[in-house]
């Protein structure tokens, strides 16, 4: 097989020992797609050749043990950087969010809970107040409590987020558009061998790493999960560079991203085993086991680094790791099953909503006022969530709240009827006490930030800032869960003489764990948006250290993801890479139709007949006509008019590349010279000019079906070999050419979508 | 726009070493924090001291306790104590390395969007060159060709390079702002 580099090889003619590889064949375009076994056999030939070269000197075998050895340290690279930028975003996020409230007088960089620390102020009763930390109307109007003071209040917290909130937008709207959004289904396309110039660049990273931290700050209804394995993947990209292994060969490249989004999502969560997972389930689309042990090594990296910097003063790489300890009862499967089904109940209306309001945003006049629309969501957001604690906190806080179960040691809200509950294990001396009205209005301050988050992430996603939704949905299901908990609990306590309970349960004692159905919930929420399965529960398991909760949380994870196949197969990646039109192939759907390769191929019925190149009869001239007059972006190549056989296949851009280089390099080559593709030169008369060889970018083994090879099998081809076109023949002869973009329209028309809506090539 | 990549990788370096070596040097960073709830009729009470490890326990911590002899086994059973340990130098240099490049990244958009354009208006007969140059784009087939070639010559004056790696920098963002937010093509 021919490559791109002209490598010499022993079996070829000595004249290609002259010739040098042209600079810039074997690129590609921005927008296009990559020729993977093009790029596999490039790097299998720079290996051959290293080895080849390995005995021969000192330095040769140095230099193959570096080329070797370059990919672990290219991984090392990443997950250090990931590691070190994951603490600076967690470190600043918590600080700047905590700045809508007030600021810390005695150390300014600290946030509520670090000011507090080393005081001795803090009661048992209200763990967060301390006189070194001063809220906005404190130090404005001196006074903490009282109507003024919570006016006061509630405009510096409206103020701070806008202000967040435009910044962000600014930012990311004046140095890299390509910051905003979440990132993952972009890098799902990139990773499946399309190119993105820009995106995993270095203004993008910087871009998204100050952005995401504003983002969070301003309240908005958004996480910093899928951003952050944008920036482990952007760190992946920059490094590859440094080593010509990686930055020439896009196949290799994607081997370093694969394992860049495993340490993404390992120090998000602190789940390294779960972001390997994530990314061979949900990220990658080949997944080599080479890569599978780099991506837990990068992923091991990246999590001991974060570890180190310690954001969290704990230890603990998330701020939400609960350890449980008590058991579970089989009665119980059933409201996780419930919440399962609610989980993808959710998923379904979550993805059919934010698409719809996507796609208006694409379509309409409403797209056009991108800073204007961030500022209205933020201002909504703030005006809403900030009466109502549970939305007014950090959401990892409230997820952290909602998983910690009640013990004796706990006094939030939502514990406050435990006391009245245990009446023969509560230490007061009056058991007479009234019902603490405290669970009451916990639940109905649950339940209405549960309807605001349902209903504000559906606005949120897709903004131009960096958002991401797993720490949205994760809050959903967990206050979901909770209220659902709560009910089982008040159910078995007022009703303990029914056979369910009975079994299981013994008076005042605590069976039900309202926390452990928080941590279902959030699961199910999860699974029923993003359709993960196996990743899904190795992170909820990694997040919350409790083996003995696979079986429910396995439960409801299936639950929501058959719940949420049944309105839909996609999940909501997959639903952004159809709205914007990007050409992936998905590898988890199937083609069950029984259409022949004839019928998908080009040209039609009505086209214009297959734009072809002979192999010795034109001229420079006709050869420049051809590709300005089309825009295809390969040519194949055929012996003469009169047999069609094939030869080869050249792509549009290593010609017009060769062109300018044989224009600029070789004297005597004018428009009407002879172009060929042949190994020798066709005889000519004496009188006409140089010709031009241009048998170096000819692919001499393009893959062909014939026209009655069934669209099943040429799509498995397409998928397995990750091809980019296919040559269809008839009894030996060239009939026409399918590419991967007709294959996605055809899939898109037989599913009776929009064929016209697959855009890049 | 490789010296930010450098001062980047500079700053994480520091970041990871500064927090290496300022772990344990602040004896205030370190404590032990005991949790207790309310015994029979007491309240609850939380207790804080700077112990090490191997001090951090209900006898050590709480003082003054508040129960006599034979009830101090039974009430410190109910307290959980847990030692912590944080790294406030690490969290200084952070945030202050953080606002430092938002502010440093400010100024620079506030020059980018506001003073420039201001600038070329004053050189008047300047602006309809440059302008001219952004226009250019690349719709004709050659030219990827162009710039994929042009790569490998070299500019000997620094101060052009620098220019010119602007200008270029800046047709990209242009670029990506097009298919963005106006044409809508990538990132919905």
């Amino acid at each position: 097989m021919s490559n791109g580099g002209g490598a010499a090889s022993s079996s070829t003619h000595l004249l290609d020992f002259l010739e040098e590889p042209i600079p810039g064949v074997g690129t590609y375009d921005d927008f296009h797609t990559i020729d993977w076994v093009r790029e596999k056999c490039k790097d299998r030939e720079r290996h051959r050749k290293i080895n080849s070269k390995k005995k021969e000197s000192a330095w040769e075998f140095t230099k193959s043990l570096y080329d070797a050895w370059s990919g672990w340290l290219v991984v090392t690279l990443t997950g250090l950087a990931s590691g070190a930028l994951a603490g600076l975003i967690d470190i600043a996020a918590d600080w700047m969010n905590d700045l809508k409230e007030g600021v810390c007088l005695s150390a300014m960089w600290f946030n509520h809970e670090q000011c507090c620390w080393t005081s001795n102020e803090t009661t048992f009763a209200e763990r967060d107040k301390c006189p070194q930390w001063k809220s906005w109307a404190e130090l404005i109007l001196g006074q903490a409590e009282g109507p003024g003071s919570y006016i006061m209040n509630y405009f510096m917290y409206i103020y701070w987020a806008l202000s967040f909130a435009f910044l962000a937008v600014c930012l990311v709207k004046v140095f890299a558009p390509y910051a905003c959004g979440s990132g993952i289904p972009e890098i799902k396309t990139i990773l499946s061998g399309f190119i993105i110039r820009g995106y995993l660049g270095k203004w993008t990273l910087m871009i998204k790493t100050i952005t995401l931290v504003l983002a969070v700050a301003s309240g908005l209804s958004l996480g910093k999960e899928g951003p952050l394995v944008h920036v482990a993947c952007c760190c992946g990209n920059i490094f590859s560079y440094l080593f010509p292994k990686y930055s020439k060969n896009e196949a290799k490249k994607r081997e370093v991203l694969s394992a860049a989004s495993a340490a993404g999502v390992s120090v998000a969560f602190g789940a390294p085993i779960g972001g390997v997972l994530f990314s061979l389930e949900e990220v990658s689309y080949y997944f080599p086991l080479k890569t599978l042990w780099r991506s837990f090594f990068a992923a091991l990296v990246a999590a001991f680094v974060l570890r180190s910097i310690n954001p969290f003063g704990n230890s603990r790489l998330v701020l939400f790791y609960v350890e449980y300890h008590t058991p579970w009862y089989l009665f119980e499967l059933i409201p996780f099953i419930l919440l399962g089904v609610f989980g993808g109940l959710w998923g379904a209306f979550f993805i059919r909503a934010n698409i719809a309001w996507c796609r208006r945003r694409k379509s309409t006049r409403f797209g056009k006022y991108p800073v204007l629309e961030v500022i209205l969501v933020a201002a909504i957001t703030a005006i809403v969530a900030f009466p109502n604690p549970y939305t007014r906190q950090n959401t990892s806080e409230l997820i952290k709240e909602l998983f910690t179960d009640c013990g004796p040691l706990e006094t939030s809200q939502l514990c406050k009827y435990r006391s009245q509950m245990n009446g023969s294990k509560a230490f007061t001396d009056d058991p007479n006490q009234p019902a603490e009205p405290g669970v009451y209005s916990a639940m109905w301050q649950l339940c209405l930030a549960l309807i605001f988050k349902i209903i504000m992430t559906i606005f949120t996603f897709g903004l131009k800032v960096p958002s991401g939704l797993f720490i949205p949905s994760m809050a959903i299901g967990a206050i979901a869960g909770r209220i659902v908990g709560i009910a089982v609990e008040q159910l078995a306590y007022y009703h303990h003489d029914w056979f369910l309970f009975k079994e299981w349960c013994e008076v005042g004692a605590d069976c039900i764990t309202p926390g452990l159905y928080a941590m279902v919930g959030a699961a199910a929420c999860l699974g029923g948006v993003t359709r993960m399965t196996v990743s899904l529960v190795v992170i909820v398991f990694e997040l919350t250290g409790g083996l003995e909760y696979i079986v429910p949380l396995m439960a409801a994870v299936m639950t929501s993801k058959w719940v949420g196949d049944a309105f839909g197969r996609e999940g909501i990646y997959e639903a952004h890479i159809r709205l914007n039109g990007y050409p992936f192939l998905d590898a988890k759907e199937e083609f069950t139709h029984t259409t022949l390769a004839r019928e998908v191929m080009r040209p039609r019925r009505n086209d214009p007949p297959l734009a072809v190149l002979t192999q010795d009869d034109l001229t420079v001239e006709e050869l420049q006509s051809v590709i300005n007059e089309t825009s295809y972006n390969g040519f194949p190549v055929i012996v003469s008019k009169e047999s069609q056989r094939l030869v080869g296949f050249a792509l549009r851009r290593d010609i017009t590349i060769a062109i300018e280089n044989a224009r600029r390099k070789q004297e005597g080559i004018l428009l009407n010279s002879r172009v060929y593709f042949t190994q020798h030169a066709p005889s000519l008369p004496a009188d006409s000019p140089r010709p031009l060889k241009l048998r170096s970018i000819l692919d001499m083994s393009p893959f062909t079906v014939t026209d009655h090879t069934p669209m099943e099998i040429v799509v498995d081809i397409f998928r397995k070999l990750g091809l980019r076109q296919c040559l269809v023949t008839h009894n030996g002869r060239l009939l026409g050419i399918i590419t991967k973009k007709d294959i996605l329209r055809h899939m898109a028309q037989m599913a009776n979508q929009d064929p016209e809506s697959i855009m890049f090539n | 726009m490789k010296l930010v990549l450098a001062a980047e990788a500079a700053c994480l370096a520091c970041l990871v070493l500064l927090s290496q070596a300022a772990a344990a040097k602040n004896s205030e960073d370190v404590r032990c924090k005991c949790i207790c709830p309310p015994y029979r009729g007491y309240e609850g009470h939380i207790y804080k001291q700077n112990v090490s490890l191997k001090d951090c326990n209900c006898l050590h911590v709480v003082e003054p306790m508040p129960v006599d002899g034979k009830d101090v086994e039974a009430y410190c059973l109910r307290c959980e104590c847990k030692y912590e340990e944080r790294s406030s130098g690490t969290i200084k240099f952070t945030i202050i390395m953080y606002l430092s490049i938002l502010g440093l990244l400010l100024l620079y958009m506030v020059y980018l969007t506001l003073l420039e354009p201001m600038l070329k208006r004053r050189l008047f007969g300047h602006s309809q060159l440059i302008q001219s140059d952004d226009d250019a784009g690349d719709q004709q087939p050659f030219a990827n060709a162009h710039n994929v070639l042009n790569r490998s010559h070299s500019r000997p004056n620094m101060l052009n390079k620098v220019e010119h790696a602007q200008q270029r920098w800046r047709r990209q963002v242009q670029e990506q702002r097009k298919s963005v937010f106006d044409r809508h093509v990538v990132l919905s």
